[in-house]
């Protein structure tokens, strides 16, 4: 073997132990999806819960559905519906070249996140403030098929509401990332990836909206 | 340009490489497959030895009726812990986070994973959730007594210390999550050129298997956690029937993933024997293509037969005969997997070395778990043997005397390659008989106690036992013994064992082409493979030795 | 465009990234929920929840295949989502089978 050889090995091996990945888009995208899978079953366990008690529960779960105003779920469908959008137009502005709009339209996306949790906090803090919440006084002299009902309604936007939040501090430290210049127009697949996660929030609460606001 | 058998001087195992960080560094930071394997190797060694150590104090409560040795809230604590100990911290990261780590790359023709730093952190969190679950012992309310089942309303309502343990089994499915994602990953993108689908070695057939079972299932059991966490806390009325909750719903999120769990324990292990049967016969394995599909079949078969461990919980008749149905469905591939390996033996010129006897005792001892598999998935019988020792019996036989028998296995096939030595074949042989004779006398006794009426998860138990329970017992010494020789042997083995080749047992994967212990990048040059992992017509090319 | 373990892929490229079709999704994606909104006020019995699901579905698979853009990745992403929705639904029926016929 050659000195070329040698040192070549020994410097890819030095590059090795130091952490250095090769890049692999595509093995990233393959894992990104992977994991969403993970999220996919997590709310899934959720749905069978769901799809189990409305069968045993349906009347009750009609009841308690009268408690939550439809009118605050669908503006919460707006609003993730369109920070999905903003998301795209953020990657689509990254991968033309266009680094100040996808940064705007980032924290659009990251405005829009913040859009919904408060909406929620308003939803959550007037039930509370009537005592329909887990162990709440007025939850407790209501029918076990309500009291399931609001268990599963505050699990699930519960658990879905944290996603939020997390995807709040993804974008965020996506945002630092473009701005540091480590996402660019050449390497944008950290930025998708990070929107694949932000549209499966969206995702979720389009399926749980119309099963727990729109029940009559 | 071969000198994969000798020493040159641009050599450097991966023990003796200096990287970037020294010292314990050198462990605790290297994102290096092999030191992860390594350092999860040791770690679930200790926890089944900590395991183990449970196990050996409940067989001496059981010594007597009534109290023996301790309180029965003590040992319903004992039972728990042996249980999440040794599923989740043991069986379930097992042989693909000990050996899947070190060995699917190197077997591949890779030089590390897709993702090698989510690679040390599955591995920080393994240990990260293994604390808590330790830790939970001294907090307030006692260690958790519910049974590693954890089942609602029980585990909602027991004032001992639930939350903790729990929350560590979380952090421990994320552990096993991530390694599943890498796995699917590293074998899609980084397989050797040459080496289609139908080139791996069925151990990485079986590691792919397995990691979608780990991508799918896991979710489910976080979500159980997360809602009697959750429940617990906040009196949220999921699974609570005093809040209108329904216990059957519990059981079936929590047996959706854990039942799967059971093929993220016995895959791989399959796997492993796939590899030790073709190399220790000297001949190709009979229908690779049977065994590598049917490693698929049943990752997705037995993600669907939960319903099993609920025969006697009041779900309908339709639901029990579907699942019955499904359970007989799944032991098919595994019947297939039986049958080939046998195939594979018959007239071939066989070594019975070491890792080869383990393999055999796996055969003998997996195929008695997996047949009283089915007389508990048949309905009728299952109803007077739910929640007995025959139960108990049956799972330490698929599980122990599957899986751990196969960890075992693979600790003596791979040890020469991981350590670059070899250990006192003598020893390691008769630790096996004794393992085998001890596991026998403990758990077939199970068998018959469990067929004469007697309880799981039972403290106390009717005089006319006590016979039965106290040969077991014995038998949980002998088998100890075994353990311990074996392990004793292995552990000397590290330090003074012989100096071992790169392929003592004359395999032919791509492990066996590189040095004993392997360099840093594993191979100098990524190999183009021509040829399929068994057919040792072609041997001297492959493996350019001599032997 | 398939790849066995090739070099293709580790260095991804966009494909003529457009604005305009996103916002006609987006269009689409509000234009349903209204819809959603709509249905729910009539009463078609067990319909109801039926036609819902439906609606639902159907964001979810403009926003899967366009916004998460799967129509325009290898088939093997697709595979995979088919294969991970299907044991989600087996899993959903089997245990319907339980809940339905208490």
């Amino acid at each position: 073997m050659s000195n070329n050889a040698n040192t070549h090995i020994l410097e890819h091996t030095d590059s090795h132990s130091s952490g250095h990945v090769h890049r692999d888009d595509y093995g990233s995208k393959m894992g990104m999806w992977l994991f969403l899978f993970t999220e996919l079953l997590l709310f899934g366990g959720l749905f069978v819960l769901y799809m189990a008690y409305r069968t045993e529960y349906f009347t009750f779960f009609q009841l308690g559905a009268k408690e939550l105003k439809i009118w605050m779920g669908a503006l919460n469908t707006i609003v993730l519906l369109t920070s999905s959008l903003t998301m795209v137009l953020s990657i689509v502005a990254l991968q033309r070249g266009n680094i100040k709009g996808s940064i705007a339209w980032l924290i659009s996306t990251i405005g829009f996140a913040f859009g919904f949790l408060i909406i929620k906090y308003f939803e959550w803090s007037d039930k509370f403030h009537h005592g329909i919440m887990p162990g709440g006084e007025e939850l407790l002299n209501m029918p076990q098929g309500v009291k399931v009902f609001f268990g599963l309604y505050y699990s699930m936007t519960g658990l879905h509401g944290l996603h939020v939040i997390i995807g709040i501090g993804l974008l965020t430290f996506m945002l630092i990332r473009i701005l540091l210049g480590k996402v660019t127009p050449d390497k944008f697949v950290p930025l998708e990836n990070a929107g694949l996660y932000w549209h499966l929030v969206d995702l979720i609460w389009i399926f749980l909206f119309p099963l727990f606001y729109l029940l009559h | 340009m071969s000198n994969s058998t000798v020493a040159t001087s641009n050599y450097v195992n991966f023990y003796d490489y200096q990287g970037k960080y020294k010292g314990i560094g050198a462990w605790l930071l290297s994102v290096d497959h092999k030191r992860i394997g390594l350092l999860y190797l040791f770690s679930m060694i200790t926890f089944f030895l900590i395991g183990m150590t449970l196990g050996f104090f409940m067989r001496l409560e059981l010594w007597t009726t009534g109290e023996t040795i301790m309180k029965p809230q003590t040992y319903n604590a004992l039972f728990t812990l042996h249980g999440v100990i040794m599923i989740f911290l043991v069986i379930i990261p097992g042989i693909p986070a000990g050996f899947g780590n070190f060995f699917l790359p190197i077997q591949i023709g890779a030089e590390d994973v897709a993702f090698p730093r989510w690679n040390l952190t599955s591995w920080y969190l393994y240990t990260i959730g293994g604390l808590f679950v330790i830790v939970s012992l001294f907090l307030s309310g006692g260690p958790i007594d519910t049974g590693w089942t954890f089942y609602a309303p029980y585990s909602i309502r027991t004032g001992t210390q639930v939350i903790l343990p729990l929350l560590g089994a979380f952090i421990l499915g994320f552990s096993s999550i991530l390694t599943g994602l890498n796995f699917i990953v590293t074998v899609h993108r980084l397989r050797a050129p040459g080496m289609s689908f139908f080139k791996m070695p069925l151990f990485v057939w079986a590691l792919y298997s397995t990691a979608w079972i780990q991508i799918i299932g896991t979710p489910v059991i976080g979500i159980t956690i997360l809602l009697v966490i959750v429940e617990r806390m906040f009196g949220m009325g999921v699974f609570d029937p005093a809040l209108g909750g329904d216990p059957i719903l519990f059981q079936h999120l929590f047996w959706i993933y854990s039942h799967p769990a059971v093929y993220i324990m016995i895959l791989p292990a399959m796997g492993v024997v796939s590899e030790i049967i073709p190399t220790f016969c000297r001949k190709t394995i009979f229908g690779y293509g049977a065994i590598a599909m049917s490693s698929l079949a049943i990752a997705l078969v037995g993600t669907l037969v939960w319903g099993h461990h609920m025969f006697t919980s009041g779900m309908s008749d339709e639901a029990r005969w579907i699942y019955s149905f499904l359970t007989f469905i799944v032991a098919l591939p595994s019947g297939v997997k039986v049958f080939n390996w046998v195939a594979t033996m018959h007239k071939a010129s066989i070594k019975p070395e070491t890792p080869f006897l383990f393999v055999m005792a796996f055969i003998f001892l997996f195929s008695i778990g997996g047949l009283t598999g089915l007389v508990l998935g048949s309905l009728a019988t299952d109803v007077h043997l739910h929640d007995t020792y025959f139960v108990v019996a049956h799972f330490h036989y698929v599980m122990f005397g599957g899986t751990i028998f196969v960890f075992f296995a693979a600790l003596h096939y791979w040890f020469p390659k991981m350590f670059g030595r070899m250990y006192n074949t003598k020893v390691a042989n008769t630790a096996l008989a004794i393992m085998v004779i001890g596991f026998n006398m403990l758990y077939f006794t199970f068998f018959i106690l469990g067929y004469l009426g007697m309880p799981r998860r039972y403290y106390d138990y009717l005089p006319e036992f006590q016979g039965l329970h106290q040969f077991a017992t014995v038998g949980s010494w002998v088998l100890i013994a075994g353990i311990l020789l074996m392990l004793g042997n292995l552990f000397v083995a590290l330090r003074k064992g012989e100096k071992a080749s790169a392929n003592p047992w004359g395999g032919m994967t791509l492990e066996w082409t590189i040095p004993s212990p392997p360099p840093l990048t594993n191979f100098e040059k990524i190999p183009t493979v021509k040829y399929g992992p068994y057919e040792y017509e072609h041997y001297k090319e492959v493996v350019k030795d001599e032997q | 465009m398939a790849e066995h373990h090739s070099n293709d892929g580790r260095i991804a490229h966009a494909h003529a990234p457009s604005y305009g079709i996103n916002i006609m999704i987006w269009l689409i994606l509000i234009s349903l929920t209204v819809l959603t909104v709509a249905i729910a006020g009539i009463d078609l019995g067990r319909l109801t929840l039926v036609a819902a699901l439906l609606i639902a579905a159907i964001k979810s698979a403009f926003v899967i295949n366009y916004f998460m853009h799967i129509k325009f990745e290898d088939l093997l992403f697709k595979v995979f989502l088919w294969l991970v929705l299907l044991v989600l639904l087996i899993i959903l029926v089997l245990t319907a089978f339980d809940v339905f016929y208490r």
